[in-house]
């Protein structure tokens, strides 16, 4: 239990990975790192794909990266009626740790381009779910 | 390798809003294909259902499907790949008949979107995607496929006014095909920013707007495969299976590599089938590629080789994916005007392809009696890629 909290709206409740969103409540956007080989993961997994553990630690994302692409969307799928416009996008931070989130209200859609610094900060919805969301740096 | 080939093809009219259930809906393909392979349901060894889940409310829809279509106590079951369902389930069959289990398999793609709106589709289809960490963000697939447009456009210089020829072309076959659901000429001036006239420019998931986008509809389709030795009995004009080739790609947009260079597992399939079938890009006399998106169709010009890496706009600027062109692709009016009824999609892609390697595809007939023809479908935001090539005698 516990991850139904994540995001605008949860499709999943239960996961092994389920305290990323406590990190967040804490104010941090974590990955999981394998103890035994060293990968690193964002989104969080719960199992190493590259040597079979299930020895994972918690990592903090990198605070810096460029956006790499976005898109606004005009239409939201049901029960996220009341959200558009509202943009998503992928950063990328370098060595192979990439994320995908909403950008932040405040960004005016004609500022954002494919390139740009950006940061990515925890985000606390009025109904008290929880997400992270990408800011200008 | 002329091991496996088609004998029969079929497809419905795509729709909105079908005015019967399922059964009767995978009944109407099911019946051209076998009036087209001459053979009734005791030559039928096996049979496979193509769809989508969550649209309608049957459960395991093969046993109930092969029940209606008198298939019964042959073996079914059901394949899933989302939008390349029935190409997945044309792999499977060969399958079957290559190693000699069956002789003739039946697979027949189906979905009939229309029992839910277009958002509750929306979500259903957002959630083909990675419903743990992308969803909640409110995903949907314009705008999946527009973070490849915007990336893409931004590094290759391919415009809207190209993105829009690709619609334009598209419909110039939506018009003469009269199994399409979009059957109206596109012209520039549906897509004009600001003329509220303009249906097809309104905003979707930015750049993508509403003339990039496929429509939903019903529809169902079949194709019928045999041996060689079968084939050779039943049919006049088997179409043979020369190349498959099949890939998957990481679900979150996280895990992508590069969103400049289309889909990944459109390559690592088309490069597959093009080992298998013993030919390269250039030997395609006719395509069907999956645009479910405009963009889509850019991308798959260089993903097939038809275009080097950046340059497919170039294809469109030219014209030469039109039916006259040096490489004709979708002129059947691909998903765009024909419509996206995900399971059946990939079997009407490849209807069209053996109408054209036939020589019986009407106005939509490429001249020079194609001999190679090839299909490009992929599911999701490109987690399933299949590219299928096929021959004639």
């Amino acid at each position: 239990m516990g991850f139904e909290k994540f995001g605008r709206k949860s499709f999943t409740s239960v996961t092994k990975t389920a305290k990323f969103v406590d990190h967040l409540a804490e104010g941090k956007i974590e990955g999981t790192v394998c103890k035994d080989c060293g990968a690193k993961f964002f989104p969080p997994r719960a199992d190493c794909a590259k040597c079979f553990s299930n020895n994972m630690n918690w990592f903090e994302m990198p605070k810096k990266g460029k956006l790499e692409t976005f898109t606004t969307a005009y239409y939201a799928p049901f029960g996220f009626e009341g959200d558009p416009p509202y943009t998503m996008g992928v950063v990328d931070f370098g060595n192979n740790l990439k994320l995908f989130a909403r950008m932040a209200k405040d960004i005016k859609p004609e500022e954002v381009k494919v390139g740009m610094e950006v940061s990515v900060r925890p985000l606390k919805y009025d109904d008290g779910q929880l997400s992270f969301e990408v800011i200008k740096t | 390798m002329k091991e496996v080939a088609i004998i029969g093809v079929g497809q419905t009219a795509f729709v909105r809003g079908y005015e019967g259930s399922i059964r009767e809906l995978a009944f109407d393909a099911f019946r051209e294909a076998m009036q087209d392979a001459g053979i009734t349901q005791k030559e039928a060894e096996a049979s496979i259902f193509c769809s989508a889940p969550e649209y309608d409310k049957q459960r395991s829809p093969a046993g109930v499907l092969a029940e209606y279509l008198g298939l019964i106590p042959q073996p079914t079951l059901y394949v899933e790949t989302v939008c390349s369902s029935s190409s997945t389930g044309i792999k499977v069959a060969y399958g079957m008949i290559k190693s000699g289990l069956h002789d003739v398999v039946v697979v027949l793609g189906f979905q009939k979107m229309s029992e839910i709106t277009s958002a509750e589709s929306q979500e259903r289809m957002g959630r083909g995607a990675d419903i743990q960490w992308e969803a909640p963000f409110g995903t949907m697939m314009p705008a999946y496929y527009a973070l490849y447009a915007q990336a893409y456009m931004a590094k290759h210089g391919l415009t809207h006014d190209d993105l829009m020829n690709v619609r334009i072309k598209s419909s110039t076959y939506g018009v003469i095909n009269d199994r399409a659901v979009y059957r109206k000429p596109v012209k520039p001036a549906d897509f004009k920013q600001g003329d509220p006239e303009a249906k097809m420019a309104g905003p979707v998931a930015w750049p993508l707007r509403v003339g990039d986008c496929c429509a939903n509809a019903d529809g169902s389709s079949c194709i019928i495969l045999a041996s060689a030795e079968k084939a050779r009995a039943l049919s006049k004009k088997p179409v043979w299976v020369l190349g498959i080739g099949a890939a998957s790609e990481a679900v979150n947009m996280a895990a992508r590599p590069d969103f400049t260079r289309g889909l990944s597992a459109g390559y690592a399939a088309a490069a597959q089938a093009y080992k298998m079938a013993g030919i390269t890009a250039k030997d395609v006399r006719v395509a069907e590629v999956h645009d479910c998106f405009t963009i889509a169709e850019i991308m798959a010009y260089e993903g097939l080789g038809f275009a080097p890496m950046g340059e497919g706009k170039q294809l469109i600027r030219e014209k030469a994916t039109y039916k006259e062109g040096k490489i004709p692709v979708n002129v059947d009016g691909g998903l765009l005007s024909k419509g996206h009824p995900i399971g059946a999609t990939g079997g009407s892609q490849i209807r069209t392809i053996v109408l054209q390697l036939r020589g019986e595809a009407g106005p939509m007939q490429v001249a020079g009696e194609p001999d190679i023809g090839l299909v490009h479908n992929i599911g999701g935001v490109g987690l399933y890629g299949n590219v299928t090539i096929f021959g004639r005698d």
